[in-house]
């Protein structure tokens, strides 16, 4: 195979990964930074995670954000399943092309329109926008997400393990608990964690629907930003690539394993 | 019939020539169709109650669509399943008294083996002191003691087919259903576990009702098998029967290995039939059958291992024998095949048993050979 050392491969490889990453590394130096100043390197400090433990505002949207996640993410993993075993089990019911189609155009909908359509739905039907309008939007586009990773370990999915335990005495709704989630909890759990992640650094959609008093962490990070990048936002940054990086690496883990246990299963 | 000629059956169990037996399975004018595809075609068959009883024919036949509908799994179109004298219409799955060993065995990958052989008898609310008696009793059965707390996944092969079996043996069901229970095992196994599973059915005097498209694993195991085609019961009978008297060339084709050869039939009494066989060039003395009539066209079938081979000419009468020359050989350790083509360019096989040791056989290629055979050697059939 063609695996032998090539210069062109070599800087397409550094350009490539240095035009993703290289800005993320410089916001995760800086915020080391000892200076006020951003583009001034004045020695390694953690003056500036202090500091953002003591901002209150920041430490509010924060928790917002969280329980949006946490709330939308649950909602949304329990929904998603819903509708990934509907979409696979239940055949060729009437719409059924139309239903999965639909499934999958959240995906690939400009946030703007997501988050437009929302605010008008929400100001039509009356609703006062705030935290929950917030926690419904997320709910809304995760969703689908969660769906679309579900469905695709169902399609994998020997039914006759269901039919096995419908066999030796186990009622339907009973054979689902014990037999069918556990197996697909994996995909149902990276789902999850790819709603909660999702959700956590939305920008766009959460401005859209959200109300006074709630304002989500990316919403005040940018809100910040207008009035001058501050270290301290660079540790939020920082904090939260952190937390995001650690969920999609888990996520993308759990199914890694299920599926190298598949393998070694198959031999 | 002829079932008298055939020999002591492997057991004296023959429920199905008692007219006061009662039936155990019954299937009534059952028709089941997906669509505009019927897979089971207005079929009526009794099973009785400690039979081993086979499901054979080419995938698609409906075979499998029969075995589900006595699961529960597939509910007739038409007609009606009766288990036990009871209509099982409208009965879930999991309220039937039978249970299925899977052909991907189906074990629960989350579970032990432990866990899988209790799964039934949980749902059954059975007493833990119980529970544990059983699976243990099953785990000896299937020799899987030391492998009880294992996954499935770290099981071979063989040993998944046996804590599937355990599992669906476990609540001691009125009937077993095995889908192509051994298809995933090496031929060694398979034949190991063929024998196996016979005795086990019998110490347990279990019914046992088995899906399979291979011939050889329903001769052997099965008291009697239905040959399936289409939706349709070709024929219900013993192995042997099958064997010996099969009732159309589709049965008889599928079964083992057969010469066919087709021709009119000249006269037909009650002591023998006389058929001109064209293709073959030659006239056959054949053993009498019902509904054969002068004039009409037959086949006339007849078992490889049936017909004589020899360099020189019988020294009997001219019937039941044909010339030709050696056009290949099998040689299969056991036996060797001899593809001999007549002068009409038709081909007739033997099979002869090596019954001695020689690397060079006396019979070889191109050689001018005599085919031939006795009269209740091979049987006319009429479609």
């Amino acid at each position: 195979m063609g695996r032998r050392f090539s210069w062109f491969n070599a800087v397409s490889i550094t350009a490539g990964f240095a035009f993703l990453y290289l800005p993320i590394l410089l916001l995760v130096i800086y915020s080391f930074n000892e200076s006020r100043l951003v583009t001034v390197w004045a020695g390694f400090s953690t003056k500036w995670y202090v500091e953002m433990l003591r901002n209150q505002a920041l430490l509010d949207a924060a928790w917002v954000t969280i329980r949006v996640a946490l709330i939308s993410a649950t909602v949304a993993t329990v929904l998603g399943t819903m509708a990934a075993i509907a979409l696979v089990r239940f055949g060729r019911f009437r719409g059924r092309s139309l239903f999965s189609g639909m499934i999958y155009a959240p995906l690939v909908m400009p946030d703007v329109i997501t988050g437009l359509s929302l605010l008008l739905l929400f100001v039509a039907i009356g609703f006062d926008r705030g935290f929950w309008t917030i926690v419904l939007a997320h709910i809304t586009f995760s969703m689908c997400f969660v769906a679309v990773v579900v469905q695709s370990r169902l399609v994998t999915f020997d039914r006759s393990l269901e039919e096995a335990a419908l066999d030796l005495g186990c009622p339907p709704l009973k054979t689902f608990f014990v037999i069918t989630l556990p197996i697909i909890a994996p995909a149902v759990i990276a789902g999850w964690m790819l709603g909660f992640t999702l959700s956590l650094d939305d920008l766009v959609i959460a401005s859209f629907t959200t109300g006074p008093g709630a304002t989500t962490l990316p919403m005040k990070i940018y809100s910040q930003v207008r009035l001058g990048v501050t270290p301290e936002i660079n540790a939020v940054c920082t904090v939260l690539i952190g937390l995001v990086t650690l969920g999609v690496i888990t996520a993308s883990l759990i199914e890694k394993r299920r599926a190298l246990r598949g393998q070694a299963r198959a031999h | 019939m002829a079932t008298k000629a055939l020999g002591p059956m492997r057991r004296k169990f023959a429920p199905w020539d008692d007219p006061a037996a009662r039936p155990f399975i019954e299937f009534r004018n059952v028709t089941k169709r997906f669509g505009d595809f019927t897979a089971i075609d207005n079929l009526s068959l009794i099973i009785y109650e400690r039979e081993f009883f086979a499901l054979l024919g080419p995938s698609g036949c409906g075979k499998t669509t029969l075995m589900r509908m006595v699961a529960g799994f597939e509910e007739p179109s038409a007609g009606q399943v009766l288990l036990d004298g009871q209509d099982l219409a409208g009965i879930p799955p999991y309220r039937r008294p039978s249970n299925m060993m899977f052909q991907s065995y189906a074990l629960f990958p989350h579970m032990s083996v432990e866990a899988n052989i209790a799964f039934g008898l949980r749902q059954a609310r059975m007493p833990k002191g119980e529970i544990d008696a059983r699976v243990e009793e099953m785990l000896n059965l299937v020799k899987l003691k030391p492998f009880a707390r294992r996954r499935p996944d770290q099981l071979s092969g063989g040993q998944r087919q046996r804590v599937a079996l355990a599992r669906s043996l476990a609540k001691k069901p009125k009937v077993l259903l095995l889908d192509e229970p051994l298809g995933a095992l090496d031929k060694k196994l398979r034949e190991e576990t063929q024998f196996e599973l016979t005795d086990l059915q019998q110490t347990l005097g279990l019914t046992f009702i088995i899906v399979t498209h291979d011939q050889e694993e329903a001769m052997t195991m099965a008291d009697r098998i239905a040959v399936m085609d289409h939706g349709r019961i070709e024929q219900i009978a013993t192995p042997a029967e099958i064997y010996e008297q099969p009732a159309s060339r589709y049965v008889a084709d599928f079964i083992g290995d057969i010469n066919i050869l087709e021709g009119r039939v000249a006269a037909a009494d009650s002591a023998s039939i006389r058929m001109e066989c064209g293709g073959a060039g030659t006239t056959v003395l054949a053993a009498p059958a019902n509904s054969v009539a002068a004039g009409q066209t037959a086949w006339f079938a007849i078992r490889p291992e049936k017909v004589s081979i020899a360099l020189a000419p019988p020294t009997e009468a001219a019937v039941n024998c044909v010339g030709g020359e050696v056009w290949d050989i099998g040689y299969l350790g056991d036996v060797s095949i001899y593809h001999v083509r007549l002068a009409t360019g038709a081909t007739i096989k033997s099979t002869v048993s090596n019954h001695t040791r020689m690397i060079e056989r006396p019979i070889t290629w191109d050689d001018k050979v005599w085919l031939s055979w006795t009269p209740d050697a091979g049987v006319v059939l009429t479609r």
